[in-house]
């Protein structure tokens, strides 16, 4: 009789532990629902041809996102232009001269919290190093805090697809008489290209939608301009300034803006991940 | 005399030509592998750069006031007094919630994912949680304002107050209005993002312990929930709470999500459906206004303490999910 209490016992422990897990799925996963589904339903009614060719309303008045979208696009590319060298080159270092080096392993654990550290500290430290000695905020103090946040990013992800590059194909090279830059960048970046693509555009994805580091570094512009020595405006930071407004239409169009960012991150997060695919099943 | 003569021809190409091409090679090759360990050091560099900016910065607040800045609560620009306490305890206050309802959901649904579901849905799923992981936290924000925020206002904290509002002891956490903006809305957008990480860093972790283990384990008859409990958690322990510290230092250094929502008072109340503040939301919500050195002084101050939180919490979080791999490497 004891035994069967205790089997009912282990059972019942069993079907709630279960039951519990199907639970937290579901309210992990409703949540998606949840935000994605306000956002759809908000951005897309006020989706129109008009934000994407009019500049941002004063108060009160209707218009688009242009300067915004243009801004933001700009401070991407600078960013990435800046960061993914220096993040491939390390990353390079790190899988290819000095895998068993001290450095590199300290490396890697910086690189690691660089990675996960607050984005507004980055802004700080910009503002501090750009903004201060140059006297004013500007595209490019923004552009370079971008770049912080793409470097971590990049150098994680070089390191680890270079590492999954076989060493026989080194070797191979090695014999053919080739020196170690040659091997590493016809053959080894050659091998890895689609997860080194993979990263940069993890890192397009990360740094698309971050607001925290712009703030106090590109701030913002209300005007056209494509000056990379004055302010610049960009999605996030339009989007915090006009969801915070009283305004309606700058509420409006901050959903939109919002739509306009996620839809960006989530195709950019499916093209890295398809591309990344038939690397790990292989 | 032959030895060195055939030496010196096996070293030394024949020709001047070649020589020259050897020699550019040789010189490629090592600029490229000075120019790499250039750029890794520059890693470090940026970190360095981060601490001794922030410090710079933060001097001129920790000067006046001492180490006094860590514990009062003043926060007056008028007067030019400046006390990080409120923006601390509102960061350590919504982390903690967060951590709370993120850490048990995100573990079951790792367990979910590892042992319980079915083969052809573990990778939808897998994919959507990273999704949830990959959303800017700007959206969580303005969701947050406009949907969450009045959600919360008009139907669950009405309810709260009425619940616990009367109960001894738990009544000063559930009392005053209503506001829908404040500490605990912005503790559950904060558990809201990191749910994602927790999820997806156990489901890593979980799926590192060997198979036999987990078979074995079957094989005596235990149930699910048992083999969890007895076999994956106790093999996995050190990497769990190493993806837990990695949420907790997402959480502690949010800014966005949380500026939306904690309705920026710089006050400690001890109802967490009172506004309160945070040091990113403080930082976020002010710098920009700030007038005069010593309160931007302030503000870095704040971003050097917060900084120092998150990489103790995130070093820590490295350390313990190195050392997992190294025992599942071993």
């Amino acid at each position: 009789m004891a035994a069967t209490a205790l089997y009912a016992a282990r059972r019942r422990r069993n079907g709630i532990a279960q039951g519990l897990t199907v639970v937290a799925t579901v309210f992990g996963l409703g949540w998606l629902v949840l935000i994605l589904g306000d956002l759809l339903w908000e951005g897309f009614s006020g989706l129109s041809l008009q934000v994407f060719t009019e500049m941002t309303p004063p108060p009160g008045s209707d218009g688009g996102l242009l300067n915004p979208i243009v801004g933001s696009v700009i401070l991407t590319v600078i960013a990435v232009a800046i960061g993914t060298p220096l993040g491939v080159l390390a990353g390079t270092y790190m899988a290819e001269y000095g895998r068993y080096d001290r450095l590199t392993s300290v490396v890697r654990f910086i690189n690691d919290i660089l990675l996960s550290a607050p984005s507004i500290v980055v802004g700080l430290f910009i503002y501090e190093v750009m903004v201060v000695p140059m006297g004013h905020f500007s595209g490019i103090a923004g552009s370079v805090a971008l770049a912080v946040l793409v470097i971590p990013v990049v150098v994680r992800t070089t390191e680890d697809m270079l590492l999954l590059v076989p060493n026989t194909l080194r070797e191979a090279a090695s014999a053919l008489g080739m020196p170690r830059a040659v091997v590493v960048t016809r053959v080894a970046y050659r091998a890895a290209r689609a997860g080194m693509v993979t990263g940069v555009l993890l890192a397009v994805a990360r740094i698309s939608g971050e607001t925290a580091p712009l703030l106090f570094t590109a701030l913002n512009n209300q005007f056209w301009s494509f000056d990379l020595n004055a302010p610049m405006a960009s999605l996030p930071t339009v989007i915090f300034q006009f969801a915070l407004s009283p305004y309606k239409e700058w509420q409006k169009l901050a959903w939109t803006g919002a739509l306009i960012i996620t839809l960006t991150v989530l195709a950019l997060s499916v093209l890295a991940r398809t591309l990344a695919a038939p690397r790990k099943t292989t | 005399m032959a030895d060195v003569a055939l030496h010196d021809q096996l070293v030394r190409p024949k020709s001047k030509p070649r020589m020259s091409v050897m020699d550019r090679l040789r010189l490629g090759d090592a600029v490229f592998h000075a120019l790499t360990r250039t750029a890794s050091i520059m890693v470090l560099v940026i970190l360095g750069g981060v601490m001794i900016a922030l410090v710079q910065g933060a001097l001129p607040a920790f000067r006046t006031f001492g180490l006094s800045f860590l514990y009062e609560q003043h926060w007056n620009p008028v007067t030019e007094r400046f006390g990080a306490l409120a923006p601390i305890y509102g960061t350590i206050v919504t982390s903690l919630i967060a951590m709370v309802i993120a850490v048990p959901v995100g573990l079951l649904i790792a367990m979910f994912l590892t042992e319980l579901c079915p083969l052809w849905l573990r990778r939808p799923i897998g994919i959507a949680i990273e999704l949830l992981a990959g959303i800017p936290s700007i959206i969580y924000g303005i969701w947050g304002l406009f949907v969450f925020a009045p959600f919360l206002q008009t139907y669950v904290q009405p309810a709260l107050i009425e619940t616990f509002g009367y109960v001894p002891g738990l009544s000063s956490l559930f009392a005053g209005p209503p506001y829908g903006i404040g500490v605990l809305t912005s503790g559950l957008i904060l558990a809201v993002m990191v749910l994602p990480f927790i999820a997806s860093i156990s489901r890593d972790v979980f799926e590192a312990v060997p198979p036999v283990l987990k078979e074995a384990a079957y094989g005596l008859g235990c149930t699910t929930w048992e083999v969890v409990r007895n076999v994956v958690l106790p093999f996995t322990r050190v990497g769990v709470v190493g993806g837990i510290m990695l949420g907790l230092g997402r959480a502690l250094g949010e800014t966005m999500a949380v500026t939306f929502v904690i309705g920026n008072a710089h006050r400690i109340s001890s109802s967490i459906l009172a506004p309160g503040t945070t040091i990113s939301a403080t930082i976020a919500n002010e710098f920009t206004e700030a007038t005069g050195d010593l309160y931007t002084s302030a503000l870095i101050a704040l971003g050097f303490i917060l900084f120092i939180i998150t990489f103790i919490v995130l070093a820590c979080a490295r350390y313990l999910l190195l050392r997992l791999e190294q025992r599942v490497g071993a």
